[in-house]
């Protein structure tokens, strides 16, 4: 028996979200008294798969094919499954980010294992198997029970956090068996920008909305955001008007995000918007309008015309880093 | 080419969300129910690839699994220009029984593009389009910004972390679709929603699925302390607040 988690590789390192889902999967097998098994796909080095062993991973197993340098679902899935089998896995702990959501539910249909998705806890309980998620866009948490004998969860970032429990982890690598079936996709190109924090797995954005006025006001949100090491994000009217791009629009139709802390300059907070970040740890809005429906989900706030109070904000926190 | 446009009916984003006495159930009563927001949006490029690819589509069918309460929602698709309709008929437990059932449907119904909605705003589950596709034994892929046909063969755009890869498909395939798909989404016009009267509706029996989880309870999240409003005039309180009470920088 044991408990998989599926970690993600860029470019030959393991992130924090790799690292929270295993501390995740680490907890799981101390409650059930079992052992973690993560499972990489991707060139990576021996050194760079132990550190998988500080929060708890007993085994980690590569799996280093070139066909799999692009996301194939189907294919990743045979991956998965062939390692379910050969660790007994009971549970499996993948990210509720681009890769989970792609391989999850055809990894649930294969196995027949019920699959919670984006869950925000450890199991409330363990007979029977319960784990909650956020229903609703976040307005309701329901409880899912999974009565199959494989459970596959998927976690939600930021919702657990990073605990060490170090052990030695044994790294093993693993030759999987496709059938053609398995490769139906082929990418053509990919345009990927490496280095930037990613807005899905950032603990702080710095997001702006129509308050902002215009594109040509955009230099101060990046620069606050350079210097807290943030992602940067907006509002769906200023990815509509194309004042940024539609990668970076947050809420309901757009990304869904969990960071430690959200700015929300110039942003009214639409339901919309807020079904987008209400799972940020704290919120912090600039509006002038101190009836705007922000206010009623964020932490701190200040009333003020945003364009006057983000450049005394950067200047707060070039003091604070300063004195840090 | 055929396609199939998948179809939740979801509350309306707008709902305030109640639970029922045992807290067992959502209570639906006063709940708007539309067209899943992605799920229309799919709607809208299925469209507009068969106004525009001169003939290569041949139809674009919506289907639901759901009771005869779902109905108007199917209704709307139609009258949007979806050219029939399927409704399964079960209440599903769960993701994986929508996509079960979905599958039976597809067994006898073939269909070369069939597209979800990556989500859906009532269970947040991004689920049904990859167990479908996986079901069916198919390809899929999910995240997609962009879909063209061109020449019979399927051009895509998916969402990476960090960026975007261009792809082809084999057919047929699951495209589990997000933002960009289509710009707005449609409206139904007045004739769109007579001639939607007049249009096919199938309802088909349950294929006799099973689910493999189940929903034992709802909770509503504790309610939000009133935000800490801090003076304009003295940002820098905002920083040390955030540092030292917050704890997040």
């Amino acid at each position: 028996m044991s408990i998989l988690v599926y970690i993600e590789n860029r470019e030959g390192k393991f992130h924090k979200g790799a690292f929270e889902l295993v501390s995740y999967a680490a907890r799981i097998a101390k409650d059930t008294n079992t052992t973690v098994v993560a499972l990489s796909i991707g060139e990576i080095t021996k050194e760079e798969m132990s550190r998988a062993g500080t929060y708890g991973a007993s085994k980690v197993i590569t799996v280093n094919v070139p066909r799999l340098t692009a996301l194939d679902n189907a294919a990743y899935t045979s991956v998965i499954e062939q390692a379910v089998s050969l660790e007994a896995a009971t549970v499996v702990v993948l990210a509720s980010g681009f890769t989970g959501k792609a391989i999850a539910p055809r990894l649930s249909a294969r196995l027949k294992a019920g699959l919670v998705p984006a869950a925000v806890t450890v199991p409330v309980s363990y007979n029977p198997f319960v784990i909650r998620k956020k229903t609703f866009n976040g307005k309701a948490l329901a409880e899912i029970q999974v009565n199959t004998a494989i459970k596959i969860i998927t976690l939600n970032p930021n919702s657990f956090g990073l605990h060490e429990m170090p052990v030695s982890s044994e790294i093993v690598e693993f030759q999987p068996a496709f059938s053609e079936r398995d490769f139906g996709t082929k990418v053509l190109s990919t345009d990927k920008q490496v280095g930037k924090v990613l807005l899905t797995e950032a603990d702080i954005v710095v997001s702006g909305g129509r308050g902002m006025k215009g594109p040509e006001n955009w230099g101060p949100i990046e620069e606050l955001a350079g210097l807290l090491g943030a992602a940067t994000s907006c509002s769906r009217p200023v990815a509509d008007e194309g004042w940024r791009s539609h990668t970076e629009h947050v809420g309901q139709t757009g990304k869904v995000i969990a960071p430690i802390l959200y700015f929300a300059l110039g942003i009214s907070g639409a339901i919309q918007h807020v079904a987008g970040v209400s799972s940020s740890k704290v919120i912090v809005a600039v509006n002038k309008d101190p009836e705007a429906p922000i206010f009623s989900v964020a932490d701190y706030g200040i009333v003020g015309d945003v364009q006057k109070v983000l450049p005394e904000l950067i200047d707060a926190v070039k003091a604070f880093k300063a004195n840090a | 080419m055929k396609i199939l446009v998948c179809i939740s009916n979801v509350p309306d984003t707008t709902t305030k969300i109640k639970l029922s006495a045992d807290s067992k159930s959502v209570d639906t009563s006063g709940i708007q129910w539309v067209i899943n927001p992605w799920d229309e949006l799919a709607l809208t490029r299925a469209l507009e690839l068969k106004e525009t690819t001169g003939g290569a589509i041949e139809k674009v069918t919506v289907a639901t699994v759901g009771t005869a309460e779902v109905e108007p929602t199917l209704r709307k698709a139609l009258a949007i220009g979806a050219d029939d309709a399927f409704r399964v008929d079960i209440n599903p437990q769960d993701a994986y029984q929508v996509a079960a059932e979905l599958t039976g449907l597809i067994k006898a119904n073939p269909y070369d593009i069939i597209l979800c909605g990556i989500e859906s705003s009532d269970y947040n589950g991004s689920a049904v389009g990859g167990m479908l596709a996986e079901l069916l034994g198919i390809a899929s892929v999910s995240s997609v910004s962009s879909l063209s046909v061109v020449n019979g063969e399927v051009q895509l755009t998916r969402e990476i972390d960090g960026g975007k890869e261009t792809m082809v498909s084999s057919l047929p395939f699951t495209a589990i679709v997000q933002k960009g798909i289509s710009l707005e989404p449609r409206i139904p016009s007045m004739r769109g929603i007579m001639t939607a009267r007049a249009k096919p509706l199938q309802v088909v029996p349950s294929f006799g699925t099973e689910s493999l989880t189940l929903i034992s309870g709802f909770k509503l999240p504790a309610p939000k302390a009133a935000c800490h409003i801090v003076d304009g005039e003295n940002v820098k309180d905002l920083i040390r607040l955030l540092h030292e009470e917050a704890k997040v920088i």
